[in-house]
């Protein structure tokens, strides 16, 4: 990768940095003064009570939402600064999984699979891309409603469908934003197996986004606390597990 | 690359009163703000409207996605617009035959009948219909996709959404609307034909043939033309709603509703504009 370049110094290139991000919605502070870093390779996970600005701080690592005050910097480039096919290029190396699932719901599922990967993966064959489908689905275990609509799926198929969809592309980096709310234990668990298999196999960084202590623990290198729109704390799962602070307990329990 | 951090903790901030500032509510604006939102809407719809343009001319373009929405117009459309034409034509010729006849100009019946059908009745009443169906379908269609975040999952993909879904259903409307009206305008004459009928006894033949005798080319070149504008207008309006619907599910209810606000409106002023260049020509 030539934007970490480990000669110049010791620490290395983050993939994603944010420094002193601030964005208000109207008089609402979501975030205020939020600065974090995402290494290669690494999962990352964030935690925080509902409505404490996660969802909205990985939109603006996208540009979905234009942040009021700081700089995200991802893979070397300036997001806030990029325009139309800088961004886009930017776009097509990060996989997003929305919260709420986001399928298209006039397309049936290998359709809504299908889609990004004609337009982004141009080079690919009908064939291959087939295939790659198949191999997609086959790991979220939806092979055999491929040709589904959306609205004929329990809410969880739907959030692994729309977790195939994000991988389908092969990202760079992945945001995930709760990937495991609303399933049930097994198959979270699965897809705690399928975010590290996709680490190891495709090389991605990660920032996942869960209240799923269980999936924290399979999946996290490194964990974030938001609160009050700040990062309140940071660590390994050894250390959070053992802080005596109150809020991350509840967390914990 | 699991390796322990040391746990570190910073000290909350005090709270930030902005914070807990009451966001204004609609009701709270005076007349000032009242005409920056307006002003703020009117130039959201221009830039609406070269970004459309911009992406209309773009070299990739969705021709399914323009198909399907073509034929999601006419499957739409179809059943009301053939009932209206028929009724129009019906209703026209029994309204208008006693003053004829007073007149004794009976024989004129056809020709004055199929000149305002297809001047003016056929095209504002489809467009109207269809600012109606269209204009709705189109931004309650849009308006759950923007609340769902699938134009948001578009653009985090890097395909461009408006090119793939505004781009198409605009040019599926210009170019369907427009064969929309010419197919209410022929059922509009045949149900003049059957109004004709009930107290009269005119062929078929004889009819149509004295109706068309009547309509020149600058009857119909002109109100042509204006029905690609009553499709361009629907289609986009009825886009740039949706496009545009907040967040929440009664923004999709309210984006449906004033797109046929605004594009019946579009219509009738389109309509306005047409017939002054018309009367110039
Ligand atoms: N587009 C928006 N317009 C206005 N306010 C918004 C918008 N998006 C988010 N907010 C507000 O920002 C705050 C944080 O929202 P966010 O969705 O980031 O929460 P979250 O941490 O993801 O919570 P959850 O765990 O419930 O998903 C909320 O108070 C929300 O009302
Ligand atoms: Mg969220």
């Amino acid at each position: 990768m030539t934007y970490s370049d480990p000669n110049i110094s010791q620490t290395p290139q983050p993939i994603i940095e944010i420094k002193n991000l601030k964005k208000w919605f109207g008089g609402l502070q979501v975030l205020q003064d939020l600065s974090l870093k995402l290494f290669a390779h690494e999962n990352l996970v964030v935690l925080g009570k509902s409505g404490s600005g996660k969802s909205v701080l990985i939109k603006c690592i996208v540009k979905l939402l234009h942040p009021d005050q700081g700089s995200i910097t991802v893979m070397g480039e300036d997001v806030t600064r990029l325009h139309n096919n800088d961004l886009a290029a930017l776009r097509q190396k990060i996989g997003f999984l929305f919260q709420s699932g986001a399928l298209y719901d006039s397309m049936t599922i290998k359709q809504n699979l299908e889609f990004p990967l004609k337009r982004i993966r141009k080079n690919l064959s009908k064939k291959e891309r087939d295939e790659k489908i198949e191999e997609v689905l086959e790991n979220v275990g939806l092979l055999n409603t491929m040709h589904k609509m959306p609205s004929e799926l329990s809410g969880g198929m739907r959030k692994r469908a729309s977790l195939a969809r994000t991988i389908v592309v092969d990202p760079l980096v992945m945001l995930y934003d709760e990937p495991t709310t609303g399933l049930d234990p097994a198959t979270s668990d699965e897809i705690s197996l399928l975010i590290n298999e996709v680490q190891t196999k495709y090389k991605t960084s990660s920032i996942i986004i869960t209240h799923d202590i269980e999936c924290a623990r399979a999946t996290a290198d490194r964990l974030i606390m938001l609160k009050d729109g700040e990062v309140y704390l940071e660590g390994s799962i050894d250390a959070f597990e053992r802080s005596p602070d109150a809020l991350i307990k509840s967390f914990f329990k | 690359m699991k390796k322990i951090i040391s746990v570190r903790r910073i000290i909350p901030k005090p709270p930030n009163i902005k914070k807990h500032a009451i966001k204004l509510s609609e009701t709270t604006l005076d007349k000032k703000q009242k005409a920056n939102v307006f002003f703020s809407e009117v130039g959201v719809f221009f830039l609406f409207l070269w970004i459309t343009t911009r992406a209309a001319f773009s070299r990739e373009f969705e021709f399914n996605e323009f198909l399907r929405q073509c034929y999601q117009i006419g499957n739409k459309t179809l059943p009301l617009i053939s009932v209206t034409g028929l009724v129009i034509g019906l209703v026209l010729t029994i309204q208008s035959r006693p003053v004829l006849v007073d007149f004794g100009a009976e024989s004129m019946l056809p020709a004055m009948v199929a000149l305002s059908i297809i001047r003016e009745m056929g095209p504002v009443v489809t467009g109207l219909i269809c600012a109606g169906k269209i204009g709705s379908g189109m931004g309650a269609e849009l308006g759950a996709m923007k609340v769902s975040e699938q134009i948001d999952a578009m653009e985090v993909s890097s395909i461009n959404p408006v090119r793939f879904l505004v781009v198409p259903r605009v040019l599926a409307a210009t170019l369907m609307i427009p064969i929309l009206v010419l197919y209410a305008d022929a059922l509009g004459i045949l149900g003049s034909w059957a109004g004709a009928n009930i107290k009269g006894n005119v062929t078929f033949v004889l009819f149509f043939s004295q109706a068309f005798s009547a309509i020149g080319f600058m009857d119909l070149f002109p109100a042509v033309i204006k029905t690609f504008f009553f499709g361009a207008a629907i289609g986009f309006v009825g886009c740039f709603k949706g496009y545009t619907a907040g967040r929440g599910t009664e923004s999709v209810g309210m984006a449906a509703n004033s797109a046929v606000v605004m594009a019946s409106l579009f219509v009738i002023l389109i309509d306005l504009v047409a017939v002054q260049i018309t009367d110039m020509l």
